[in-house]
């Protein structure tokens, strides 16, 4: 097993998943504080939050990598700040390669978790209230409940997506071995080595591998928790 | 005694009310639009009234004078509402239990034991409230106000939802949450029939204002409140069960009268109130001779109301009570109907419904 890969490509798997799941950790609950406020809020503001969120979707990802250079870069003015004082580091690190996904990944975890806000019934929050439940308790023991598979799929959703994340993170954060380069970066440059088709195949071979088992693993959680939900 | 003073103007509503509603199921009784739903919403708190003023006893949850607006989780009402709105993620146990956990432990809950009990439940509780039928979920929904330790109950159309054959399941555990708690109940409804067998008080409202309030037998019997629906207007009167007679009719005593009914589904001896439709009524100058009715009753007219059509509605107290009368203007006319008139009211027997006859309250 250990020959079917060489080194620095289990190295590019372990990034993969590293960066992976330090995206979705970050993403989940500003993604569950967004979603509840586009879903139930109206506010000043609210469509321009709706457009930023959505923005990394729309734009070409090496655009948002060039924004996130310029704002979490070692000069851009956030990223200068966390250097200088906590001496924190996004530039060229593997931390920028996880910013990177969870921004990219953000609109999907927002997406599904808003439309699982949208169709809890607001009237069940009202008949919790009046039951003496505050607005934390409702939302502990109803509303969360009930979006639970929304944000599963939000949450599945944003692994694959970082995962599989590659524009903005070689714009942002390059291909380097050990710290950015995850497995799509590890196979750009496969393909750009001669003779490292047959590498690159086993690696493309294995994100798709592991893009259907976080597929299945979701229906399948999705399913069980719809039924816990659905009342039968 | 929950008391209400509200002013609050809602799209084409003009909501301007008064009343206060005792321990026992108080009815308010109007057409959808006069405000009903409204008035609850304020009540429970999911409602901000324009000006007023809402207490229960010396707890005051709403002063606009004072800027005082209670959350509704600090309100420690029960609502019921129309569709139950249980929980679909929790069991019926679990949703039963749901409000006991907010509830201050000084206030001690009603015993849950006895609530499932008197609302048949038992059974149902390892269930999801999808496996429930919709008279299930509503009586579930009934428990689960109950159980929050509530300072009053709310319910806005609870039979609303159902069929004539669910309602008439739920009924009796309305009447047995009337009979048996010890709150106040503000409860909903546009049906002069479910009014008849569950209020103790009514307040008919129309187009947002009082038109009458008061003991459940003495509003019912007002013609001034048949306009809010003169085809289901009737009387409400006190009876018990004196025997049962073999031939399938049922001898009642209502104020020392005899009234006779088809087979009444209670012991003998039991209180009953009866609901009178004002359309099975017939009024008669004379004592009437060789007529098939059983009930003939004199009585003195004490109103006539003729409304916009060729109807008129005539209130005669009777020794059974006050009974409402459906008849034409014409026949008003032709018979001199007034105030202090000598009359005979004519009640056919098998007229009065099951639906009609509910436990004294």
């Amino acid at each position: 097993m250990q020959d079917w890969l060489s080194p620095a490509e289990w190295e590019a798997v372990r990034l993969s998943l590293r960066v992976a799941l330090w995206a979705t950790l970050f993403s989940l609950p500003f993604g569950l504080a967004v979603a509840y406020a586009l879903a139930r809020w109206r506010f000043p503001g609210r469509e321009v939050l709706n457009v930023v969120v959505h923005l990394p979707l729309i734009m070409p990802p090496v655009v948002t990598g060039y924004l996130l250079l310029l704002a979490f870069g070692i000069k851009g003015p956030i990223g200068g700040f966390l250097d200088s004082t906590l001496g924190f580091t996004f530039a060229f690190r593997w931390t920028g390669a996880a910013l990177a996904a969870g921004v990219m990944a953000f609109p999907f975890m927002v997406r599904a978790v808003r439309l699982s806000i949208e169709a809890v019934d607001p009237k069940l929050e009202q008949a919790a209230a009046t039951l003496g439940a505050s607005g934390a308790w409702v939302f502990l023991t109803v509303t969360l409940p009930l979006i639970l598979p929304g944000i599963l799929a939000g949450t599945v959703l944003t692994f694959a997506k970082g995962m599989g994340e590659f524009g903005a993170t070689i714009t942002f954060v390059s291909n380097i071995p050990g710290q950015t380069q995850t497995i799509p970066l590890a196979i750009d440059l496969l393909l750009e080595t001669p003779g490292g088709e047959a590498r690159a195949a086993r690696l493309a071979g294995l994100s798709i591998l592991m893009a259907a088992a976080a597929l299945a693993f979701s229906e399948w959680m999705a399913r069980r928790v719809a039924a816990r939900v659905g009342g039968r | 005694m929950l008391e209400v003073r509200l002013s609050h103007t809602l799209g084409a509503l003009s909501l301007d009310v008064a009343f206060e509603a005792p321990k026992g199921i108080t009815v308010l009784f109007g057409r959808s639009g006069s405000g009903k739903t409204t008035i609850v919403n304020a009540v429970a708190g999911l409602l901000r009234p324009g000006t007023g003023r809402i207490a229960i006893g010396e707890r005051v949850l709403c002063d606009t004078a004072q800027r005082l607006h209670l959350p509704p989780h600090r309100r420690r009402l029960g609502y019921i509402f129309q569709e139950g709105r249980l929980f679909p993620h929790l069991s019926v146990r679990q949703n039963l239990r749901y409000g006991q956990w907010f509830a201050p432990k000084s206030a001690r809950p009603a015993d849950m034991d006895r609530v499932v009990e008197m609302l048949g439940i038992g059974d149902l509780l390892a269930r999801r409230p999808g496996a429930l039928s919709g008279g299930e979920k509503q009586r579930v929904a009934i428990g689960r106000a109950l159980l929050s330790a509530p300072r009053a109950i709310l319910a806005d159309e609870p039979l609303a939802s159902l069929d004539e054959a669910r309602k008439a399941e739920i009924l009796p555990y309305l009447e047995r949450l009337r009979d048996e708690v010890d709150i106040p109940i503000l409860y909903v409804s546009h049906s002069a029939s479910e009014v008849a067998r569950l209020a103790t008080t009514v307040v008919a409202l129309d187009a947002g204002r009082v038109v009458a309030q008061g003991r459940a037998e003495e509003v019912l019997g007002d013609p001034a409140i048949t306009p809010l629906g003169a085809r289901e207007a009737g009387a409400v009167l006190a009876a018990r069960v004196v025997r049962h007679h073999e031939d399938g009719l049922s001898e009642l005593n209502a104020g020392g009268a005899a009234l006779w009914l088809p087979r009444v589904d209670r012991a003998e001896g039991a209180e009953l109130r009866v609901r009178i439709a004002a359309h099975d009524v017939i009024v008669a100058r004379g004592r009437p001779e060789g007529l098939s009715a059983l009930n003939v009753l004199p009585g003195v007219v004490q109103a006539v109301r003729e409304g916009a059509g060729p109807g008129a509605i005539v209130a005669v107290d009777t020794q059974a009570g006050r009974v409402l009368a459906r008849i034409t203007r014409r026949a008003a006319t032709a018979l001199a109907l007034a105030p202090g008139a000598e009359v005979h009211v004519v009640v056919k027997a098998v007229s009065v419904a099951q639906a009609d006859v509910g436990a004294a309250g």
